[in-house]
């Protein structure tokens, strides 16, 4: 049912543009009035190889919402196979096509004989948010374009993780994951980002196992993937972020993959030499300045409330005030969610709240008692918010007008130490 | 034309004033088919995605202060209220005032489709009243409730008896135009039909329509020689402020596409003279505009006076570095109010416009006119190819690729980073006063000489992109996915 979205921090399912367009040569072809392309993409990071003003878009009107709009679609995949240069075109609904009754699938299913691969998925408005529509863009290419291998490619393991674009450090992220894996011996395969591509996916069926580095974004993928292509998965809730998660990471990744133990360890130790040589240089810097205090406050999605919240508490030694998960979490993956939530250390347990009303947010702030000056990572709403509170705050989902990322990440623990450099940034511009 | 407020309908500018998107030509061919009536608009078979009128129809709505807009549709409809959100809060803040308008969704579902949620919509409209208390209430559609018939109008009607400020239901579902820019005229009727209020007393304001109101400051200064007070729309407008705007000695805009709607509208419902004359860009147009203000507003002694002592400062400068632009060629790519107006200042600086696109054309202004900037242009002998054409990136690298310019001017978000993949200098004309008198002209002059100077960017970039269009294409018409309106 319709509800009141007040400081809204995600877009619809149509947002999933921005999943293709994050595979390297991937370009979406939307069935869609002429302006949710340009409503869906950030202006940040967004003119690589193909923008969102490159998108084919059929940009129906009036007369197609009567008369259908499937003959301008066939026209719009034909020509766009003539005009862009692309490895896979896949082809993404809006709501008015879903609404009147286009048979999109029927209309892409006259191009199995093109040169190149073009699939499509249902991506209305209404069928729910860009969470749910990156999943449905990974569906679609399980489903018409992946087929099952006989072949396994020894310590071949695909990485996902969440949702490109609406993940400021998705780049960044992706790249470190595959970083770790690397040192302990495996061979990650990732589809999204730099170098990344229908090469990427070619691979996929090729793997022993398939990591998902996610709350619950992707879970259905891997279902699929296990299903369809015979991939197992290890499931890892929690972003890896700081020393902390990121060796018990790497611990349960290599047992998983059946890595030697003293391999793991090593890498492990190596890591950890290092983090706590930076930590010791600045722990004076975290105990003795004036403003940031025990107690945070993440607002974010899934991913990232339950990653920075262990990361605060398990690393820093911080105390999570009520944490929020604002990515609309479907029903059925939030008990698993709010248990992580649980599992700190000294048995300290977060209260976490899915919630997708801003308002409603912003009261339960006001009403905690963080015991001095809140520290808030959120959207950019929580801005003024903060100020109001006199807390420190960080801009770490969107929508981000704060921050600027090229290929930061905060996940590891490189990227634990950036998301310190983040907070304490943020902290030394004000002496109390 | 005739405006009737009653009805929160406005008809789209293809059927009103029967704007087009798709021509290829000279910009003289356009203006005699406009005027003896035979240019039809050509559809594409194939196109690139756009613009959404809602987008400029609540972005106009969400930059008043302290108002709140309910886009009643999915996520992605709505998810302008971010950008609305931060533009509020950085306007107000170098305004030096506050901003507290919300801009809300509703997350329709797949349900809501096929039930609808006119409830629900309601009990959001009374509860976004309940907390923030705004000054005036918008409620908008989207392409999905419009399609399914969700009655906006009835809900608006039906609550207003329980709200206490101006709410307008604003219909703004984005495939009734490919035309964005009615989303001005949405946005113009909205406010006219619910706060706008008529003349109680004349006032010594001007309405001065613009986007982001950088040049405030200045504009301020400018006119307090003449004794008049502008009011900017709509960026950080108050309810009360636009309440009186019917009572403003005459309406002027930056844009004419942004203003045309609210200025005729005014014109015929109240009597406040429109300022049609060319826009502030450049030159002539800067003396034309401030003649024209100062013939409205009875100030022309006044007008000349500044006009005198400003050439004296500028012109001098301004001729000095034209020495330095002269020969340079250039293609530019923009809204209608502008192409035509900043092919102008070009010509003033001696650079070659090749070919002018505009991203729509209307044939005639709501008074029945060719738009004055391109009489103007027809009147002094200038001439160039043109196309219309909706951002249609594809075309517009077509013809940057066959040209080969010194420079490319775009004034939209995304359109300028092609052409410097091309290899091509680009400048972003992104602040509507870029271009705005003597002052920004001689600005506007000395970066666009800055840019062709340091191509350093662009060639280092263009070196090593490989650009996304086929070689196929690249060999084609640039019309060739244009094709006749099926009657």
């Amino acid at each position: 049912m319709a509800k009141l979205l007040d400081k809204q921090r995600y877009k619809c399912a149509l947002g999933a543009m921005q999943t293709v367009q994050a595979i390297t040569r991937a370009i979406p072809v939307l069935h869609s009035g002429p302006g949710c392309a340009q409503k869906l993409s950030d202006s940040t990071g967004g003119s690589g190889y193909f923008s969102p003003n490159i998108f084919p878009c059929t940009s129906i009107n009036e007369k197609d919402v009567v008369f259908g709009g499937v003959k301008k679609l066939e026209t719009t995949i034909e020509n766009a196979l003539k005009v862009i240069d692309a490895d896979l075109y896949v082809v993404l609904t809006g709501c008015i096509p879903e609404i009147v009754g286009d048979d999109t699938g029927e209309v892409v299913s006259r191009f199995a004989d093109a040169d190149k691969p073009v699939i499509y998925a249902s991506t209305a408005g209404f069928k729910g948010n860009n969470y749910k529509g990156h999943e449905q863009v990974i569906d679609a290419i399980i489903d018409q374009y992946l087929e099952k291998s006989d072949e396994r490619e020894k310590g071949l393991v695909n990485i996902w993780a969440d949702v490109p674009y609406q993940d400021l450090f998705w780049l960044g992220n992706i790249k470190e994951l595959e970083k770790l894996l690397v040192e302990i011996g495996l061979k990650p395969n990732t589809i999204f980002g730099y170098n990344r591509g229908i090469d990427n996916i070619n691979r996929i069926p090729k793997a022993e196992f398939n990591l998902l580095v996610s709350p619950w974004v992707s879970i259905g993928n891997m279902k699929k993937m296990e299903r369809k292509l015979g991939i197992p998965y290890l499931h890892y809730p929690t972003l890896p972020i700081g020393a902390y998660e990121t060796s018990k990471f790497l611990r349960e990744v290599g047992k998983f993959a059946g890595v030697d133990e003293a391999k793991i360890e090593a890498v492990i130790n190596e890591h950890e030499d290092y983090y706590y040589y930076l930590i010791e240089r600045y722990a004076d810097l975290f105990l003795e300045n004036r403003v940031i205090n025990k107690q945070f406050t993440v607002v974010a999605d899934a991913q990232y409330t339950l990653g920075i919240t262990k990361f605060l508490a398990n690393d820093l030694g911080l105390v999570p005030a009520k944490q929020f998960i604002v990515d609309d979490t479907p029903k059925q993956y939030r008990d698993a969610i709010t248990e992580e939530f649980k599992k700190l250390n000294y048995g300290i347990e977060a209260e976490v709240v899915f919630e997708t009303d801003g308002y409603k947010i912003h009261n339960q702030i006001k009403e905690h008692d963080y015991h001095g000056y809140p520290l808030i990572l959120g959207s950019y709403y929580e801005k003024e918010l903060a100020e109001s509170l006199q807390g420190n705050y960080l801009n770490i989902l969107w929508p981000v007008q704060d921050k600027v990322v090229l290929d930061d990440f905060y996940v590891g623990y490189t990227g634990g130490i950036r998301l310190i450099e983040d907070i304490y940034t943020v902290a030394v511009q004000r002496f109390n | 034309m005739s405006i009737n407020l009653e009805s929160s309908n406005v008809a789209t500018r293809e059927n009103r004033i029967g704007s087009i998107t798709g021509y290829i030509g000279s910009l003289s061919d356009l203006a005699k088919q406009s005027e003896c009536g035979t240019l039809k608009g050509c559809s594409r078979c194939f196109s690139q995605s756009s613009t959404c009128l809602s987008s400029c129809a609540l972005a106009q709505l969400s930059a008043i202060r302290d108002v709140a807009v309910i886009h009643h549709g999915p996520a992605g409809c709505s998810v302008a209220s971010a950008s609305a959100y931060y533009l509020d809060k950085v306007m107000a803040k170098k305004r030096g005032v506050t901003n507290d308008t919300v801009y809300v969704g509703t997350d329709m579902n797949e349900n809501d489709t096929i039930f609808g949620s006119t409830e629900a919509l309601r009990n959001i409209i009374l509860e976004v009243n309940k907390r923030y208390s705004p000054k005036a209430i918008f409620v908008t559609s989207s392409c999905a409730t419009g399609i399914i018939g969700e009655d906006i109008d009835s809900v608006v009607d039906d609550v207003r008896d329980e709200i206490d400020v101006p709410i307008a239901a604003v219909h703004c579902e984005g495939f009734k135009s490919r035309i964005w820019a009615t989303g001005f005229d949405i946005s113009d009727h909205a406010v006219l039909s619910s706060i706008v209020k008529p003349p109680k007393q004349k006032r010594n304001t001007i309405n001065f329509k613009n986007f982001y109101e950088s040049a405030r400051p200045e504009i301020i200064e400018i006119f307090r020689n003449f004794d008049l007070e502008p009011i900017f729309l709509y960026c950080n407008s108050t309810v009360e402020e636009l309440s009186h705007i019917s009572e403003s000695l005459a309406t002027t805009c930056v844009c004419g596409t942004l203003g045309n709607y609210l200025g005729n509208a005014l014109e015929e419902k109240y009597g406040v003279p429109y300022v049609r004359s060319i826009n502030q860009c450049g030159i002539s147009g800067f003396e034309t505009w401030l003649r024209e203000i100062g013939k409205v507003t009875d100030r022309s002694d006044k007008v000349e006076k500044y006009i005198e002592e400003q050439r004296a400062i500028y012109i001098p400068q301004i001729e000095e570095i034209k020495k330095e632009l002269k020969g340079l060629r250039a293609v530019i790519g923009m809204g209608p109010g502008y192409t035509f107006e900043v092919s102008r200042v070009l010509n003033e600086l001696g650079i070659e416009v090749v070919w002018a696109l505009a991203w729509h054309y209307d044939k005639k202004y709501e008074n029945g006119d060719v738009p004055p900037s391109m009489k103007y242009l027809l009147d002094n002998e200038i001439d160039f190819e043109a196309s219309v054409a909706d951002q249609q990136n594809f075309e517009v690298m077509n013809i940057l690729h066959k040209y080969q310019p010194d420079l490319y001017l775009s004034r939209h978000p995304g359109s300028t980073v092609w052409a410097i993949k091309n290899g091509t200098p680009a400048v972003f004309v992104a602040d509507e006063y870029m271009l705005f008198g003597y002052k920004h002209t001689l600005e506007f002059a000395k970066t666009i000489l800055d840019t062709i100077r340091n191509r350093s960017f662009e060639s280092n970039l263009a070196k090593r992109v490989k650009l996304p269009y086929t070689d196929w294409w690249y060999k084609q018409d640039v019309g060739t996915f244009l094709e006749e309106v099926k009657k």
